[in-house]
């Protein structure tokens, strides 16, 4: 494995006006979807090859795709929906943001391909509120692709009929959970449902409706053209594909690279150009604030796949990687940290409610010298009592930098409960961290 | 059927219920905030978490539907960790104000923190505080004790029909609020003050007047309109403090109009007659009960033998008992008169004599509910009916299609597939259309009576018919179902109309056609009771309106204040004020009553027993909550007084019971009720399609239903809502204002016969072309005539005189 | 204050997203496009929208005041939102706010005397990789950014 990019999601970036349609059909796209319309290709064939390919949701929770599509009932006397889930909003992510800036129409494509599979009469795109310029790409995406006849009724001359809309966020982390983002898309405070009943059977408008993440919708087009058993051996075992990292944080190249899965933590962190500043790497947090920080000698020898990064006692997440280097201070991150899960709760589960306000405040208090070396167990406890006993997982979200950062950096704070100051900022070491 | 096995028990459940209902049913007390089995699940308060085998986190018993052979565990180590964190997170911003609040001693949040909380708070930082809200007279607000169940949003948008609070804001800054400063106005608002599970929303007429455990509980009846309302009446040293409804799943369910939770208020009103009192001289005496029973049955005997026994007559309220109606009944009988009435807002009693029994709503009240079509006919619902309203939205919730005849266009929260509106008289005519539609479906083209068909011949049957009439026999667009439940309800406005016998037999026909359940929504607590004794005339004596048209020498009044309890205010007024010997039955001093001769002081619902006949023709029997106030008696009792001290015979009854027995001939009251409770007519009555009218407008006079009867408009915080504030107003299309070159708030002089009134104009697009929507039962319209007639408005020129009453 | 007829066709093409029956839908977008044309929601034209979309008030309040980049109080005519999250707090966001702070003479959820800018702090914009980074009225991305570069694009603004 070489520490180079595969392009499927981002297949058109470096192209001349990646965005544009002509980009697309030049580079194949659309043949996918001409094909299994025209050739009328069993939905069961397509979700076998799904299947096939490994492919697991790039939202967050890797559940397999090809499974959860074989979830959608297959006759239903109504409109069924398909949404995509672009709100990401989870610190550290920003890789569908340049599927829909930059490869619009090959998610255009998969949703198409997902729509014509599952049945789906109408589709929405929920795009994160503050990349509104984005957004406006991806509405023009849509429009050159209707014109095209892409979208809209009686497709390549066939029955198959298919609207897709973009709708947007405005600001609410929970509506990247799929029946938060439901209930934002019927113009309702972003509550999640509990479940079950799930999306397949009670979606959108009450409406059986299959939600999946931007990059795995971007990922179908690809998997159609070249087989599922080609896309699963782009990666690992459990983990097929390629996976876009976005990186974030001190490095010195940021930004998204799509990988083959199972890359080694090492062979990605070169490609984002290594720890800025030449200076010596402390903790990473791989999949984004809801998985747990790695020190750096837990990260160092991992590989970035489903199990690799569980095996190193994390887990992928959407692939956000978060890189913190030696002067960060692991107490005021975590207070950032718990400051956005206490602002974006939604409010409507007790423990979630209470609990991350809770947190935050014991947090900043330690923050502001005021901490009791007691507070990390009341933490810990906080923590573990929200965990699993809320209806969506934002519960879980915000327990686990709590829980892992005091795990692995106890140290850290109870020096700064003792002294009321960073430990970093007072230049104190307690961690050496091999990394070349 | 699933079998699951909670703490060791097993239990036997259906497809698709919960562990909380199953657990409920096995009596296993599962801790719970935002669950309410009569609302949409919302899972959030997580306090019902339990422990499920196979599980490795605790799930939300009110939301986890069971599986076959499931094991759950309630007090499990894992699940009582569970219940007791989230227990601890309620608390943390939880004010410690329990000694204060009203709550206190029925308190979910207090109990359950004794079984679960833990002794001290690890929480030290500041607690939450949240502003108060005004949402009006009725709930008081503490949002600062608020724990975001939103059982009382899903209240108001699911069961009240209307989201009239929302939650806004997120996460901790959550809170419960109304848009901006407006009230909730639901009719069934006080039910949040029930379903708060803390002290955050409580009644406020009740607040800080004592504490739950102070109060005595008593079983009682409501008495305001024919749903027959179980509740709760709570006392504390004698007086009525609150009123809540008791559980009763086939009537009430779990829950109370405001009108049935809110008059206990006027109860104990300043207007309360303590002690009897006699007029001389034009003047108001007060006089102990012998001379006063003296007095009148004197009175009431000479005006009899000097003048005939037909110049008597006798008027009760259908809010009255049966056993009052019974004797005063009987009264009028023994003295020789066929003179009585209760259905003092009827007008058109041309079905006397015809009927075939004691007319119903033609089915129980829950199966409003399995109904898969209803038309409801001259009624705004939520209005007369709040709780029956609120099955019937349940009911189309589920997919029943509700169509509706009425001369108003208000919204009963309800979303009506087809509606008729129209003006009142044209109601007539839009029935034969729909009795024509339904008949010319070929499978009931049967058996219409020559006479009808005929006269249906020349009907031409519009859209809005057609569909209803589609609707109703299951024969829609899609004719989705063959055979459906139908039912046909006729409402109060239907029955105050001046040509109620047509609609009532084009309506009885229509449902005979179409196979429906023909039925009418009975406006007072015993409407249907007093029809069962027989308070009407038999052998050609007069009835309510005739009584007035014709006035009498004397009359008894049992519960009435004339001018506003009957059709015909103006008309009532001006039969009393003639009278020589008006003997009044009353609980209040009332303006209406100064024309009496003798005010006898009867007791209200509370301080008698008594006996109430649903709409559903359920008979229930209650007893006195309170002692009598002052020198106050049953009206039962004064009315046996009464008959004693007039000599007559069959008056002698030491109980209520005794009163009842007699009513019920010594048989079970069902049985008695059974046999003779019968919509059906003998004779089909005279339809006549086209009535011309000489006024070009023609009054829709609806009864407030916080003006219906004289105690809830004795209840102070009732009139102080929204509803009674905006009540007094002539309502009129604003084409029609245009029309007629009226503007919006200008006052204009309405007329009917004698009567006039100066009232403000208001723009009503609810109201049809042709008609002015003008309240009956208030002060400000005493002086008009029928609730449903014809009126005449001009334009007031120069200088406007007061605004008020003007006879 | 009413809508215009322009954002009341914006509306309508929302609206078009939408069967028919689901008017609600559109509140989002019906909040984002009125407060694109008056700056920010008062009740009124939160009533307004709420009365347009058949729906009651309280549901489109508690939108409103559910998503974070609707106003409901008045700002400035260029609302800076800055993310101060993880990502952007590694690279320094403190010292674009702190610059910000100063230039303006504001901190956060105050606006300049001359109504020209309000300060904002905003959550993850999902647009990590080029932290430090702020938008300004919730359309315009800026990334990258360094005091400099702050001062030019605040020099670029329309006076
Ligand atoms: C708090 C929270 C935030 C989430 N945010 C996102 C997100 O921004 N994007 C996303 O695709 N999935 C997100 N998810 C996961 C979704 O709920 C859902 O699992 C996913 O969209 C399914 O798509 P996939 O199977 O293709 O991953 C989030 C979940 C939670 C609990
Ligand atoms: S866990 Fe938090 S964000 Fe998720 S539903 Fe519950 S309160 Fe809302
Ligand atoms: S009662 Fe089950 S979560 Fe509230």
């Amino acid at each position: 494995m070489t520490g180079t990019q595969t392009l499927v999601c981002l297949r058109t970036v470096g192209q001349e006006d990646p965005a544009s349609l002509a980009t697309y059909v030049k580079l194949g796209g659309y043949a996918q979807l001409r094909r299994l319309v025209t050739e009328q290709v069993k939905a069961t064939e397509i979700i076998s090859q799904v299947k096939l390919s490994g492919l697991r949701g790039r939202g967050g929770a890797g559940f397999p795709t090809g499974l959860k599509w074989s979830f959608m009932p297959r006759y239903f006397d109504g409109t069924k929906y398909l949404v995509c889930n672009t709100d990401e909003g989870e610190p550290g992510t920003f890789k569908d943001r340049d599927i829909i800036r930059y490869n619009p129409h090959q998610l255009i494509e998969g949703m198409a391909i997902a729509a014509y599979t599952l049945g789906a009469r109408v589709g929405y795109n929920y795009i994160h509120g503050e990349i509104w310029q984005d957004y406006e790409i991806f509405e023009a995406a849509l429009d050159e692709a209707r014109q095209a006849g892409y979208l809209g009724e009686n497709l390549f001359g066939t029955s198959f009929n298919f609207d897709l809309y973009a709708v947007h966020g405005y600001g609410a982390y929970i509506c990247g959970e799929e029946t938060a983002l439901i209930e934002s898309i019927e113009g309702k405070k972003g509550q999640p449902r509990f479940k079950p009943p799930f999306p397949a059977s009670y979606g959108v408008f009450g409406k059986p409706t299959n939600v999946n993440n931007t990059e795995s919708y971007t990922s179908i087009p690809w998997i159609m053209e070249h087989g599922g058993q080609a896309f699963q051996e782009l990666g690992v075992a459990n983990s097929g594909g390629t996976k876009i990292f976005s990186i974030s944080g001190h490095v010195e190249k940021p930004g998204n690279y799509e990988v083959n899965m199972g890359i080694s933590f090492v062979e990605l962190l070169t490609l984002a150009g290594g720890v800025w500043k030449g200076r010596q790497l402390k903790a990473v947090i791989p999949g984004g604030p809801s998985t747990a920080v790695l020190p750096a000698s837990a990260i160092i020898g991992a590989t970035m796949d489903y199990d690799g990064l569980s095996k190193a006692g994390s887990s992928l997440g959407a692939g956000s990687m978060i890189v913190m280097d030696e002067t960060t201070c692991m107490v005021k991150t975590l207070k950032r940290l718990s400051y956005f899960f206490f602002e974006e709760s939604c409010g409507q589960c007790t423990p979630c409610r209470e609990g991350t306000g809770w947190i935050y405040r014991v947090i900043k208090r330690i923050v502001d010298g005021q901490g009791k070396l007691e507070d990390l167990d009341l933490l810990t406890d906080v923590s573990s009592n929200i965990s699993g006993r809320t209806i969506c997982a934002l519960g879980d979200a915000a327990a686990t930098p709590v829980l892992s950062f005091i795990k692995q950096f106890r140290p850290e704070f109870e020096y700064y409960i003792q002294h009321g100051r960073s430990m970093v900022e007072d230049g104190v070491v307690v961690q050496e961290v091999a990394y070349a | 059927m699933l079998n699951v096995e909670i703490d060791g028990k097993v239990v036997e459940v259906e497809h698709g219920s919960t562990i909380i209902d199953a657990a409920d049913q096995l009596g296993i007390a599962i801790p719970r905030f935002c669950y309410h089995k009569k609302l949409s699940v919302a899972a959030n308060c997580r306090m019902c978490l339990v422990q499920v085998e196979k599980f490795n986190k605790p799930l939300p018993a009110c939301a986890t539907p069971v599986a076959d052979g499931m094991k759950i565990f309630t007090r499990s180590k894992a699940a009582v960790e569970a219940q007791q964190s989230v227990m601890e997170f309620l608390l943390i911003n939880h004010p410690l104000d329990c000694p204060i609040c009203d709550q206190g001693g029925e308190c979910d949040l207090q109990d359950i923190a004794m079984a679960y909380g833990a002794p001290a708070s690890r929480y030290t930082e500041e607690k939450r505080v949240v502003l108060n809200k005004n949402i009006g007279p009725l709930v008081s607000t503490d949002m600062t004790r608020c724990i975001q169940c939103t059982r009382c949003v899903r209240f108001l948008k699911e069961v009240g029909g209307m989201m009239e609070l929302g939650l806004i804001n997120r996460g901790e800054h959550a809170e419960i609020t109304a848009y901006v400063d407006k009230s909730v106005d639901s009719e069934l608002s006080g039910n949040i003050i029930d379903l708060c599970p803390v002290g955050a929303l409580t009644s406020k007429p009740f607040r800080y007047t004592a504490r739950s455990w102070e109060l005595v509980r008593r079983p009682s009846i409501a008495p305001h309109d024919g749903l027959g309302s179980q509740i709760e009446v709570h006392i504390k040293d004698g007086k009525v403090l609150r009123v809540l409804p008791r559980e009763k799943e086939t009537i009430n369910e779990c829950w109370l109009s405001d009108r049935d939770r809110f008059s206990y208020e006027g109860l104990n009103s300043p207007d309360r007659l303590k002690v009897p009192m006699i007029k001389h001289h034009g003047e108001w005496h007060e006089t102990d009960w012998k001379t006063a029973l003296e007095f009148a049955a004197g009175h009431l005997k000479e005006i009899v033998s000097t003048h005939g026994s037909d110049e008597l007559g006798v008027l009760v309220s259908p809010n009255s008992t049966m056993e009052e109606a019974h004797l005063a009944t009987k009264l009028a009988h023994e003295l020789g008169s066929d003179n009585v009435d209760y259905r003092l807002r009827h007008t058109d009693f041309r079905h006397d004599g015809k009927r075939l029994g004691v007319i119903w709503m033609g089915c129980n009240i829950p199966d409003v509910q399995e109904m898969d079509r209803i038309l409801v006919i001259g009624s705004n619902l939520r209005n007369e009916h709040p709780l029956l309203a609120q099955r019937i939205r349940r009911a189309v919730a589920n997919g029943a299609e509700l169509s509706v005849v009425n001369p108003l266009d208000d919204d009963p929260l309800i979303p009506i597939k087809h509606k008729a509106i129209c003006s009142p008289n044209d109601m007539v005519n839009v029935l034969s259309q729909i009795l024509k539609a339904v008949s010319g479906m070929e499978r009931l083209s049967l058996c219409l009576p020559k006479s009808l068909s005929d006269l249906l011949e020349g009907v031409r049957v519009w859209d809005n018919s057609q569909a209803i009439a589609l609707s109703l026999t299951g024969h829609g667009e899609t004719m989705d179902l063959i055979s459906p439940r139908s039912a046909v309800f006729l409402g109060n406005i239907s029955q105050h109309h001046p040509r109620y016998t047509e609609i009532f037999s084009l309506a009885e026909a229509i449902s005979s056609l179409c196979g429906a359940t023909f039925g009418v929504l009975s406006a007072g607590a015993n409407s249907v009771g007093a029809n069962l004794v027989g308070a009407m005339p038999k052998a050609g004596g007069l009835n309510a309106r005739t009584m007035l048209e014709s006035p009498r020498k004397a009359y008894v009044l049992v519960n009435v204040e004339p001018e506003l309890d009957c059709h015909n205010a103006a008309l009532a007024k001006a039969a009393i004020k003639q009278a020589e010997c008006v003997v009044a039955l009353t609980a209040y001093k009332s303006e209406a009553l100064e024309d009496a001769t003798v005010l006898l002081p009867i007791t209200p619902f509370t301080e008698t027993s008594g006996t109430f006949m649903s709409m559903e023709g359920r008979v229930q029997s209650f007893t006195a909550v309170t002692k009598p106030l002052g020198e106050a008696r049953p009206g039962w009792k004064v009315l046996r007084v009464l008959g004693n001290v007039a000599g007559l015979h069959g008056f002698e009854f030491d109980s209520s019971e005794e009163v009842k027995n007699e009513i019920f001939g010594g048989e079970k009251p069902s049985t008695v009720v059974w046999r003779t409770l019968n919509n059906n007519l003998r004779e089909l009555i005279d339809v006549e399609i086209k009535v011309k009218l000489d006024s070009d407008l023609q009054r829709v006079g609806e009864i407030p239903q916080f003006q219906s009867d004289a105690i809830v408009r004795r209840s102070p915080p009732l009139q102080k809502t929204r509803q009674v504030i905006k009540a007094v107003l002539a309502g009129l299309h604003p084409e029609q204002l245009a029309k007629l070159g009226i503007n919006e708030g200008e006052k204009i002089l309405v007329k009917q016969g004698e009567g006039t009134a100066i009232l403000e104009a208001r723009a009503d697009s609810r109201v049809p072309h042709g008609c002015v929507r003008i309240p009956g039962a208030t002060a400000a319209t005493a002086s008009l005539g029928d609730l449903l007639g014809e009126i005449y408005i001009e334009r007031i020129p120069v200088a406007a005189p007061q605004e008020g009453v003007s006879a | 204050m009413s809508l215009s007829a322009e954002s009341l066709a914006k509306i309508d093409r929302e609206l078009t997203k939408y069967p028919p029956e689901h008017r609600q839908a559109a509140v989002m977008s019906a909040l984002r496009i009125v407060q694109a044309e008056q700056g920010w929601l008062s009740k009124d034209s939160i009533t307004e929208v709420a009365d347009y979309l058949r729906i009651p008030a309280i549901a489109a309040l508690e939108v409103a005041t559910f998503y974070n980049m609707y106003e409901l109080e008045p700002v400035g005519k260029y609302k800076i939102t800055v993310c101060t999250n993880i990502s952007c707090m590694l690279r320094d966001s403190e010292e674009i706010v702190n610059h910000l702070e100063k230039k303006l003479g504001i901190g956060f959820n105050e606006t300049t005397a001359d109504g020209r800018f309000t300060l904002k702090e905003g959550e993850c914009m999902g647009c990590c990789g080029g932290a430090p980074l702020f938008h300004i009225n919730n359309t315009d991305m800026h990334e990258y950014l360094t005091p400099d570069k702050v001062d030019k694009i605040l020099e670029g603004l329309d006076k």
